[in-house]
């Protein structure tokens, strides 16, 4: 059995022919977990995996197999499993154990997946390399000196080692997207409000989203029909997919030129990304430049409004009712030392800027221009979609780079989430799609291209995305 | 924007975090950095009006059929550094 190529459609064909056993399926998968554990992609290989394979075949032998029946997921460690320590690698939750189910694990659990373990990722999800996991950095399979991207690392990384059939990760402005891109899988942010983040640890909650890791476009839908829906618990969570929603086939390719060509992406990335719009082309596709200027303040709101919902998502970490506690003279020097000592360097950074934008005196000029910024990137992008079904960029702006490379300077870190943080703004849905390597000190780098629709456009990802993975030369 | 020592550690008081000496002007420099590279949004802002307000509505569940009493007790306090009988333990504030 070749693991590391097999995909989800794949192997529920052999399991429902009982050609393999989940069993089988799920020794190969731990067989590479444990094979690849120098990755530092899972913080935990869960220790009861078998006994859910068994589960899982009852529910095959049974005829009630579901597409997932028996297939080896990741999670990141920031979705809650009952009964799992679930960190958020960080040193404040190091020890919490859920005390329940998130909406998309019950929903996994009830389609018969089994869980591998917990993945790796930057604390809290507040990073672009893993590099501010409390628990070390993950590796990068295709270049071990180089980080997978981040913040969902670990889950990118499990995929590209074959250490899992699929992964699920949480995208607050590119944490999906852009470790797919550096370890060469494909990594879906859904529609803001189409998968539930109940049960997912808040970080900036109007830009959160849940979405799948996955070897093929195809496995990615599986796994998106599976986690989205409405749900109670949720109060962003959308009702129903809007019936207006046609499932037209995409046609026309929307190109942002300027935003594209901005300063600072490797020109290597450009001509990956020219060829793949020539294969689109070849595919049928037509590709139409336009001009989306308001892209560009993309980062600047977010490094506004994200910060400023991470410092009051964070509160609630006191060290009173959960998580780490470290002892002071009174209960405020209890709160200040827990925290100083909980959180790391770039949770401490990122709540202090929070604080900053949301301070009197402050408020209207960060957090108030911000939001009005926002709603102008959404009408822009809602204007430019009724001239072109799918927009694309690159996933990111360089190839996976080196561990520390960018570890003292967090500017530099922020700018590689530049073509993903729009995406979160406007609350649309986006996927990136492996589109081919660059060669650097003897190793082959992946490098992704992101499809952007209009709300709840995600079946045309999946169309496009599909006729790339056919049309692509590598 | 300028920002000095003792924004930062106004900062962290209000954050309840403490920060080390050594920390403060990393700090510093890095809110500072930041702050100047989103600042460019003021010139964008000004030219646009108010954002538009969307209708509002309840989205919270309607206040009724609690759970039984005492069903998350154990679960929860378990989590808790420290307890004393079925409560959550804190020094004392008064």
């Amino acid at each position: 059995m070749d693991i590391k190529n097999l995909t989800i459609k794949q192997a529920h064909d052999l399991l429902v022919a009982k050609k393999m056993s989940v069993l089988e399926l799920a020794e190969a998968v731990l067989k590479e977990a444990e094979g690849s554990r120098d990755l530092n992609a899972y913080l935990e290989i869960f220790d009861d995996v078998r006994a859910q394979a068994a589960v899982a075949q009852k529910m095959i032998d049974g005829g009630k197999a579901t597409l997932l029946t028996g297939i080896p997921l990741a999670m990141k460690d920031n979705i809650l499993i009952k009964g799992k320590i679930a960190s958020a690698s960080s040193k404040m939750l190091e020890h919490y154990v859920a005390t329940y189910d998130a909406t998309v694990t019950k929903k996994l659990r009830d389609a018969g997946a089994v869980f591998v373990g917990r993945t790796n990722m930057d604390e809290f999800a507040m990073g672009g390399s893993t590099e501010n996991s409390a628990f070390g950095v993950t590796k990068n399979p295709h270049d071990k000196t180089r980080v997978p991207g981040g913040s969902s690392g670990g889950s990118a990384a499990v995929m590209a080692a074959g250490a899992a059939l699929g992964a699920l990760g949480s995208d607050t402005g590119g944490s999906i997207r852009q470790p797919a891109a550096f370890c060469g899988v494909v990594g879906l942010k859904p529609t803001y409000g189409s998968v539930s983040r109940s049960g997912l640890m808040a970080m900036a909650s109007s830009l959160d989203q849940i979405g799948p890791f996955s070897k093929t476009v195809e496995d990615a839908k599986i796994i998106f029909d599976v986690i989205k829906g409405h749900d109670p618990m949720d109060s962003t969570s959308y009702p129903d997919t809007p019936a207006e929603i046609e499932n037209k086939k995409p046609k026309v390719i929307g190109v942002p030129v300027d935003f594209v060509h901005a300063k600072g992406v490797d020109p290597r990335v450009l001509e990956n990304f020219e060829q793949s719009l020539e294969q689109l082309k070849k595919a049928g596709y037509e590709i139409r430049d336009i001009s989306l200027p308001s892209l560009a303040h993309g980062l600047s709101v977010y490094y506004i409004l994200m910060p400023a919902e991470v410092s009051s998502n964070l509160a609630r970490l006191d060290g009173v009712r959960y998580g780490y506690h470290a002892d002071g003279a009174n209960l405020a020097d209890d709160y200040a030392r827990s925290r100083g000592e909980g959180f790391g360097r770039e949770v401490r950074r990122r709540i202090l800027l929070g604080t900053y934008v949301l301070s009197s005196g402050y408020y209207d000029a960060y957090y108030g221009r911000a939001n009005a910024v926002r709603e102008m990137l959404k009408q822009d992008l809602a204007k430019a979609f009724e001239g072109v079904d799918i927009i694309a960029t690159p996933t990111t702006p360089t190839p996976a780079f080196k561990i520390g490379e960018k570890s003292s300077d967090p500017l530099q870190m922020y700018l590689a989430d530049i073509f993903t943080v729009p995406v979160n703004i406007a609350g649309v849905p986006a996927i990136s799609v492996p589109s081919g390597f660059v060669e650097e000190d003897g190793a082959k780098l992946p490098l992704g291209i992101q499809f952007i629709a209009p709300h709840f456009g995600e079946e045309a990802l999946f169309t496009i995305g599909q006729d790339f993975e056919g049309a692509r030369s590598f | 924007m300028a920002i000095e020592l003792k924004d930062v550690e106004h900062l962290a008081g209000l954050a309840r975090i403490a920060v080390s000496d050594s920390e403060k002007e990393v700090l510093r420099h890095d809110l500072e950095e930041i702050l100047a590279y989103v600042s460019e949004i003021k010139d964008v802002a000004a030219e646009l009006g108010e954002p538009a307000v969307g209708e509002l509505h309840n989205v919270l569940r309607d206040d009724e059929g609690p759970h039984e009493s005492g069903v998350f007790t154990e679960d929860l306090l378990a989590a808790a550094p420290a307890r004393e009988g079925n409560r959550v333990f804190v020094k004392k504030i008064l």
